[in-house]
């Protein structure tokens, strides 16, 4: 009678055993394999970007890591500097700051053979700023001539071609901006300004699936969903060649996952390690973990349509908020100092020379329990008596810092009533609240750096009307500021001009600067000499594997 | 071949036995659910006969099992209005410099990840969780046991129609309907979350519902008793109810627990309970990406709600063991 | 029973148009999905009006919705957000999907079933306390945190298995994540089981099974089980659909791509043509598991039968 029961066991356990050693025997063969130094390959950890590989069409970190292997455009920004410099620009000239003289190198070719050209760049320009093809970065080139005639505002484009652009010769062109833009030739470097093949535009279709361009990479295979491989391209003739055999972008489902396959051995190189092993970094990996400063900056921006926040007064009430902010605790604690407090509202990337002058911001970025809650006061309180802070909850975990920000406060003004997340369920829900001016509190707003210009981290963001100006903060002074700045040819006074227009941030503080956030990876013993650019992209092409 | 059910009224069979009839006598004998001092005359009782509802009060009040789950109860309600009975301090004030610490004096329960008491943040989070977890469970099991069991009574075209759409609402997923649902709301109190999980919830049971009925009203009994004359009504309540009832209640129990772990979901979507409000499933969700450098945070709440849980299921096993005629 | 059979599958049809209709209008209702393709930034106003334009989303709801069922007759279920097909998409992640429910359900069957005839016949004893223990562990601690655990240990401390499914994903590399799947499943099983076997016990064709000396092991697969089955027949046809659309939190932690992951995607970025397409598909899976299971308890009880 019991043995029947006892039989039921003994199967159960012989069935667990045999799983067990199934998965044992058929899970193994991870790893990425590589025999010697140069033409090793590593395996490294990306996510499926939203939209199509297009250099115009790209904007954000995952996709953004391809483009910087496969493509290389007329300036590139050192890894280590992020100064701009020339690559396939021989030279870039403007005696008004307005029309510009572009000379390229020869001997420049893309992966399957065709040379780049200046038409290379001007037809992908053209694409580009074409609205029927939809690309997302095509506000890049508004700054050029006839944008407004191949990209209006409403209704369909009267030309394709920007007439701004004209070619003079094989290996020469110029541009003509619609103002001026002394550091112009600074922004080359961004992705959306690459060459392209005419394979693009002759089969397009068959672009989007195996992309040609021509940086020190090449892609062998692309399998959305699941992965891209790249390898390293023999014919490219440039000085920053790949220093491995190849790279293996392998989608994750969460960053979660590929943390712990990288802990496995089954992946060499996580970048961006999760908030939530932050902690237990330096035990798993010990020195095999880098943390560097990256050119993003978190703010709390403020709905300045809102009759609550227009007020005269309501600036005290901003800046009050702002010193109730512990902000060395909570990058010490939430982010265990991989954020770092902010003083203004650029970044360290830039360096002194490029625009970053710590403390702008001044007593108002410094934690002042008393000082803020008089300012608070003064300026007529909280409207409604609660702050309401808004983020989105899909992404980013950003409830955890949201929620510290509110608990510093609370209790800098002693109410534990007087700041409360608001989580919105979707980024999507979030991005329409934003851009139809539905906000009624403060939001989280992240801005990352286009390019290493203290001219990025001001105007599309706190000039009227610019095209990311979330709070739709206005100020004719700041706005003569920046005009004047860019028509400045001269770039220590230029720089100087744009702190001056940061100064009056400091004042109306239409948006609170909280950290910089740093960049982080993780990888295996088998790599050395990884590093991250300031995009907080890793740089691939100088990443040993070792066998 | 299945052999007809016991009638309900019948007499139990003596303890003991021969042979091979002894293991499956001596489980029962030793089943703690068996209330004890029940009647095992076989052959009549001295007592009037009563209605089945009245003998299943009577052996509840003297199960212990049922006893014991009622108090736990009781004080989970009390706390949930009363908080403050057991907890001095404040759930919302937090101090960050003291993330992740263990338990310190004044706070057994050690600090969750802002630096607040997770002690009193347990005790507070009671109101919100057994709050959701209760009424939403009700709600579900009555909706999904009428709509179900009606559909398997009657079946025919009535039946099919509310299996479809159920089989609709089973196809909507979690996460949109929350979205869709709950995004729109501004306040804070539970009750939309409840509403939402009841709605998405009551199909699972109808579906176990109509199962359970559509075995019961096959049995001989129910046409002897319609030979006898009694309306459809009578039928359900006297005796398809407690005899389709035992599922039910198994399946509501499990998902009392379910349901609160579903609004800790929620929660993290963004659409659940929003602070300041405070609840289990908020305090699990956040303290579970830190498992793995402070369980602290996680345990004392999971544990509240398994302890809940658990006293509701003793409760369910108790009052199914005294409804279910079959398992008198 | 031909006839029954005939009768349910034409109830589809309804449920189908019922679903759509239900589905695209509350995706619809979440808002434009347009603003998040533009990342932490503001869409260029004419760029996103002619995105708009080119997934139709300029026209009013019913022509959206009466165009995207004018598609699915042609057999084209759209275009998700990143440029691939859904069609596509459904066969990469169906087919994995379809494989974690299967081990789940095997789990529950298997383990479940199993768990609750022993608990059913031993209440009050140990193994029942402990069976107990367990259903409240994995109700109260979220799978998140098991699943994490479980991936931990073995798949890292004791390398038993890979800690992420490959995108082939095999049968064995899902037998950990089917487990952690099926896990508060197997509470329910395990408990539905126990009552409805505690329940049969003391019938007394059970006692005259015994008494005319067949051995315990007939009695209970032949006789108690057969009884017993149809409340946990029911919650696992219930389940199956369940577990194939809602596994995100698991395949999220073993990097499986499945229905989960792609419908999650699709919610969270608004892709009406995902999300209609995914849920379409899931919601007939759930039909053809509740006719199964229907019929199923024709099998089980014969008493019960279908005009």
């Amino acid at each position: 009678m019991r043995g029947a029961t006892r039989y039921k066991w003994a199967a159960g356990a012989a069935a667990v055993v045999l799983a067990a050693t199934a998965t044992a025997c058929g899970g193994g063969g991870g790893g990425g394999g590589s025999s010697s130094s140069a033409s090793g390959v590593l395996s490294a950890s990306w996510t499926d970007p939203q939209n199509p590989l297009e250099p115009a069409n790209t904007n954000e970190v995952q996709g953004g890591k391809v483009l910087s292997m496969i493509f290389r455009g007329l300036k590139k920004y050192n890894p280590k500097t992020g100064a701009a410099e020339n690559v396939i620009a021989d030279s870039i000239e403007s005696s008004d700051s307005q029309n510009f003289t572009i000379k390229l190198k020869s001997g420049w070719t893309f992966s399957n053979g065709e040379k780049v050209t200046a038409d290379s760049f001007i037809d992908a320009w053209n694409y580009a700023a074409l609205t029927t093809n939809k690309q997302i970065n095509s506000s890049f080139f508004s700054y050029i001539d006839g944008y407004d005639k191949v990209h209006p505002e409403t209704g369909s484009p009267a030309l394709k071609d920007l007439s701004g652009l004209k070619r003079t010769g094989d290996l020469s062109f110029t541009v003509k901006l619609n103002q001026k833009f002394s550091t112009w030739p600074d922004t080359l470097g961004y992705s959306a300004f690459m060459p392209l093949p005419q394979a693009f535009y002759s089969d397009h279709a068959a672009w989007v699936k195996k992309p040609i361009g021509n940086g020190p990479y090449m892609v062998d295979s692309y399998t959305k969903g699941t992965g891209i491989k790249l390898r390293k391209w023999t014919g490219y003739k440039g000085d920053d060649a790949a220093a491995n055999g190849g790279v293996d972008l392998k989608v994750y489902t969460d960053n979660n996952t590929a943390y712990t396959d990288l802990l496995a051995g089954n992946l060499d190189l996580v970048d961006d390690v999760p908030a939530s092993q932050l902690k237990n970094v330096k035990s798993d990996l010990g020195d095999r973990y880098l943390n560097t400063p990256a050119g993003i900056i978190q703010t709390l921006s403020f709905p300045l349509y809102d009759k609550n926040w227009s007020g005269s007064g309501s600036e005290k009430v901003r800046q009050g908020i702002s010193m109730a902010i512990n902000r060395p605790q909570i990058t010490q604690t939430i982010f265990q100092n991989t954020r770092t407090p902010a003083t203004d509202w650029t970044t360290p990337v830039l360096g002194t020379s490029g625009g970053y002058k710590a403390g702008i911001c001044g007593d108002v970025c410094t934690y002042n329990a008393a000082q803020a809650k008089k300012l608070i006061e003064e300026g007529g309180g909280i409207p409604g008596g609660t702050l309401k802070v808004s983020y989105n909850a899909d992404t980013g975990s950003h409830k955890d810092w949201v929620d510290a920000l509110c608990n510093s406060v609370n209790n800098a003004l002693g109410n534990d009533n007087a700041c409360v997340g608001n989580p919105v369920g979707t980024f999507a829900d979030f991005r329409n609240k934003i851009t139809n001016k539905q906000m009624t509190g403060p939001f989280r707003a992240g801005w990352q750096m286009d390019y290493p210009l203290i001219q990025d981290f001001l105007q599309p963001l706190y000039y009227t009307g610019a095209s990311s100006n979330d709070s739709h903060f206005s100020n004719a002074d700041f706005d003569k500021l920046v005009d004047q700045a860019n028509a400045e040819s001269d770039t220590t006074k230029a720089v100087g001009l744009f702190q001056d227009a940061e100064k009056i941030l400091a004042e109306q503080v239409p948006a609170i600067p909280l950290w910089y956030q740093n960049g982080s990876a993780g990888w295996s013993d088998k790599l050395s000499n990884v590093a991250l650019d300031p995009f907080s992209v890793p740089v691939y092409n100088e990443i040993k594997v070792s066998s | 071949m299945p052999e007809p059910e016991n009638h309900p009224d019948e007499a139990m069979e003596p303890a003991g036995g021969t042979g091979a009839t002894m293991d499956l006598a001596q489980d029962e004998a030793r089943g703690l659910e068996r209330p004890p001092g029940h009647e095992t005359a076989p052959g009549g009782t001295t007592e009037k006969p009563r209605s089945l509802w009245s003998d299943a009060w009577r052996d509840l009040r003297r199960n212990p099992v049922f006893i014991l789950s009622a108090l736990v109860i009781a004080f989970l309600v009390v706390i949930s209005i009363w908080p403050g009975l057991i907890a001095s301090g404040n759930p919302l004030s937090c101090n960050l410099a003291n993330s992740q610490k263990g338990s310190a004096p004044g706070h057994p329960f050690g600090f969750d990840n802002q630096g607040c008491d997770v002690y009193t943040r347990v005790v507070y989070g009671a109101r919100a969780s057994v709050t959701v977890g209760v009424c939403a469970t009700l709600g579900a099991a009555i909706l999904g046991s009428v709509l179900g069991g009606l559909a398997g009574f009657f079946g025919g075209a009535g039946d099919a129609v509310l299996s479809r759409v159920s089989d609709i609402f089973f196809g909507i997923p979690i996460v949109l309907g929350g979205l869709v649902f709950l995004s729109v709301v501004t306040g804070t109190t539970v009750w939309p979350v409840i509403g939402f999980i009841v709605l998405l919830g009551w199909p699972q049971i109808g579906r176990i519902a109509r199962g359970s009925v559509i075995t019961a009203r096959q049995n001989d009994y129910v046409q002897a008793a319609r030979a006898l004359g009694a309306g459809n009504s009578r039928l359900l309540l006297r005796h398809i109810a407690p005899n389709a009832v035992a599922p039910v209640i198994v399946v509501a129990t499990i998902a009392l627990g379910t349901y609160i772990s579903l609004e800790a979901t929620l929660s993290y979507l963004g659409v659940g309970l929003k602070p300041p409000t405070v609840s289990w499933g908020i305090d699990i969700s956040q303290a579970s990406s830190q498992i793995r450098n402070a369980p602290h945070m996680l345990l004392w709440p999971a544990g509240a709600l398994s302890v809940t849980v658990l006293a509701f299921i003793m409760l369910g096993d108790a009052v199914r063991d005294a409804l279910d005629p079959k398992l008198r | 029973m031909g006839r029954y059979v005939i009768r349910r599958v034409l109830q589809m049809i309804p449920v189908f148009i019922g679903t759509t209709l239900l589905i695209f209008f509350m995706v619809y209702a979440l808002g434009d999905p347009v603003a998040a393709k533009c990342g932490d930034r503001a869409c260029d106003p004419a760029t996103a009006a002619q995105i708009r334009h080119d997934l139709y989303l300029d026209h009013p709801l019913w022509q959206q919705y009466l165009h995207y069922m004018a598609q699915i007759f042609q057999g084209d279920f759209g275009t998700a957000y990143n440029g691939q097909q859904v069609t596509e998409l459904m066969g990469s992640a169906f087919p994995v999907t379809l494989r974690l429910t299967i081990v789940a359900i095997l789990f529950e069957i298997v383990i479940g079933i199993t768990l609750g005839v022993i608990t059913g016949m031993r209440r009050g004893r140990p193994v029942d306390t402990g069976a107990l223990v367990l259903t409240l562990i994995v109700i109260s601690i979220p799978t998140f945190v098991t699943g994490y655990v479980l991936q931990y240990l073995l798949g890292v401390k004791w390398g038993v298995i890979e800690p992420s499914v490959s995108a082939e994903a095999p049968f064995n590399e899902l037998i950990v994540p089917g487990l952690v799947l099926a896990l508060v499943s197997l509470a329910y099983v395990t408990r539905l089981t126990r009552t409805s076997i505690a329940e049969n016990t003391r019938a007394d064709y059970v006692r005259t099974a015994i008494a005319k000396g067949l051995p315990r092991s007939r009695v209970i697969t032949r006789h108690l089980l057969r009884n017993s089955l149809i409340p946990v027949v029911t919650f696992i046809g219930t389940d199956i659909g369940a577990l194939m659309g809602g596994a995100i939190v698991t395949e999220r932690i073993f990097n499986i791509r499945g229905v989960g992951f792609q419908l999650y995607q699709g919610i969270l970025r608004l892709d009406s043509a995902t999300v209609v397409g995914f849920v379409t598909i899931l919601v007939i899976v759930f039909l053809a598991a509740n006719l199964l299971v229907d019929l199923l308890y024709a099998v089980l009880d014969p008493r019960i039968r279908y005009a």
